[in-house]
């Protein structure tokens, strides 16, 4: 080994590149950090689920017949389901394609960053947003629409499962998606635009009762009906279950549907994602 | 030359875009320690023929090998001594220069230390200015910040003073000749002759995707620029210029002709310009 600067240096490249997990989470911090530095992002992330919310259940609130719940008390889980999914899905969807076209990936891309630190920092970031923005809903839900927190608790692992599932499966969505838009600039329509169609066929702003069959059976292909179906299941009494097109909560189904969405949705990530944009590909 | 004294050995690379061919047999060998220019006019192939470098794009033909290992292949290990300057900066707009940098420094397993990289480029007085407040060529040295924060043995420069003013290129040339003396293999590629001179212990010029010289930059003018220019002025007022390689005899001919003071008499040697403009076959432009 000579004793130039060159040589002494060519020594770093026997030593180990720092591991996926720690800078994984440094990711996580710093995209926190980002996001709640970016005000119209932390608007549009986590007031849209609150207003909608506080719009509907105040628009409607007569007792739903037969059930013993008002519908108020229906729109608290179903703006929990579409706020958790506005936080995975649509954040990272927007996100990512705006990092992609302003370069960002392709910049980590030529470091030695392992790129599962980069995925581990978003799912972060969702985790963090997805619990705030949860917990904000329910706090409105009970103080202000009736709701009443389970007692039971198996209750609660149910919910803790759903949520993981549920948030982990728009996540990927949301990361596969954001490989279509072509530019930062048409990101916000191309993802929001199926979100809010999905939140229509998925019994977010109209009930499960009152939507044809068929648009449900659409829904059902993805993973909002069964978090709305699964957070109804948790947060409603059991005489609401007469709404549902089963007659039931159908936890097992839930399961199944969002596990495969998780499966799915990684493997849709794996086959479509990409450091560069499209135009320089 | 043995391959181990070379940072970057390419030999023969192609690459196509469709029709357009980007790349038309390049062959390149920087020894390390070396600044290498590679200078020629927008669309002649430096990015393309870079970001191949960088293990950024896919070649069609030819072997390249990039600190011993080929960049298509190029695992973590390797990209931690490879620093990249991208030609567009690409830095998160809402964190400031000092989050940045000491960020970046966790992706690498011997990192300089962040304070002082800030610092070499100039930025501690914006260390804790959010980068979307930066000017353009602070954000430029932001970007070389987090191009040498890995302490690089090969830094990858794609035309990094585009678009400064002049008193900007010359600190950016500071910051340059510091960090090859600190003993860094640099390649830059730029369309400003005046750069490539400045920096470059040598420099290849590149047309349409060949490689059309290559040398230091006195050596290209000797090879290049030979003969000179006379140009006089004729008694009805005309200027006249020749090209010739033997000025001396055309100046001795114009003597005898005007019988003494010759009007309006220059003769010039090409400069480095003149020599670049011939290779790259913008002669005309001038």
């Amino acid at each position: 080994m000579t004793t130039t600067a060159v040589g002494t240096r060519t020594k770093a490249s026997c030593d180990r590149v720092p591991g996926a997990w720690g800078i994984g989470l440094s990711r996580g911090a710093l995209e926190i950090k980002q996001f709640f530095r970016q005000r119209e992002q932390v608007v549009f992330t986590f007031a849209f689920p609150v207003v909608f919310l506080f719009l509907f259940a105040s628009i409607f609130h007569d007792d739903v017949r037969g059930t013993g719940i008002t519908a108020s008390q229906l729109y608290v889980p179903a703006m929990m389901a579409s706020g958790i999914m506005s936080t995975s899905f649509q954040s990272l969807g927007i996100s990512i394609a705006v990092e992609r076209d302003e370069k960002v990936l392709r910049r980590l891309r030529g470091t030695p960053m392992p790129p599962a630190a980069y995925f581990l920092g978003k799912i972060w970031l969702v985790l963090f947003t997805g619990v705030l923005e949860t917990a904000i809903l329910l706090l409105v839900g009970t103080t202000l629409y009736g709701v009443d927190l389970p007692t039971d608790a198996t209750r609660w692992f149910d919910f803790a499962w759903i949520f993981v599932l549920g948030l982990t499966g728009c996540a990927l969505l949301g990361i596969a998606i954001s490989s279509v838009p072509r530019s930062a600039k048409s990101a916000s329509s191309v993802v929001v635009l199926p979100f809010l169609v999905l939140q229509f066929v998925s019994g977010v702003y109209i009930s499960v009762d009152t939507i044809p069959g068929w648009m449900l059976d659409v829904g059902a292909a993805f993973p909002l009906k069964w978090l709305c179906q699964g957070l109804r299941g948790v947060f409603l009494p059991d005489s609401a279950r007469v709404l549902e097109q089963a007659g039931s909560w159908e936890f097992g189904r839930i399961a199944l549907a969002l596990a495969a969405w998780c499966v799915g949705g990684l493997a849709l990530c794996l086959l479509t994602f990409r450091w560069k944009d499209r135009r320089t590909g | 030359m043995t391959s181990n004294e070379l940072a970057v050995d390419v030999r023969g690379l192609r690459k196509r875009y469709g029709d357009v061919t980007a790349v038309d047999g390049i062959d390149l060998g920087i020894r390390k320690g070396e600044v290498f220019g590679l200078l020629g006019p927008n669309g002649a192939g430096k990015s393309t023929t870079v970001e191949i470098l960088q293990g950024n794009r896919s070649r069609d033909a030819g072997e390249v090998t990039v600190l011993g290992s080929d960049p298509e292949t190029g695992t973590r290990a390797w990209r931690s001594r490879v620093g990249i300057v991208w030609q567009d900066e690409s830095a998160p707009a809402e964190l400031t220069v000092r989050e940045t940098v000491r960020h970046f420094a966790r992706y690498y397993p011997r990192p300089r230390d962040p304070e002082e990289v800030v610092s070499l480029v100039g930025l501690e007085a914006k260390a804790d200015s959010r980068i979307k407040a930066l000017s353009g060529g602070q954000r430029r040295r932001l970007d070389v910040a987090l191009g040498v924060i890995g302490g690089p043995e090969l830094l990858l420069l794609d035309e990094p003073t585009t678009g400064f003013d002049p008193a900007a290129r010359r600190r950016f040339w500071d910051l340059i000749r510091l960090l090859a003396d600190e003993g860094t293999t640099i390649l830059l590629t730029t369309h400003y002759l005046e750069e490539a001179e400045a920096l470059a212990d040598r420099l290849a010029v590149v047309a349409q995707g060949r490689i059309v010289a290559e040398g230091t930059s006195g050596a290209l003018r000797e090879r290049y620029g030979t003969g000179a220019t006379v140009e006089w002025t004729e008694p009805d007022g005309t200027p006249r210029a020749e090209h010739t390689d033997t000025p001396t005899r055309t100046v001795a001919e114009l003597m005898r002709r005007f019988d003494g003071e010759i009007p309006g008499l220059r003769v010039s040697r090409p400069t480095l310009e003149d020599v670049y403009l011939r290779l790259t076959g913008q002669e005309g432009t001038r």
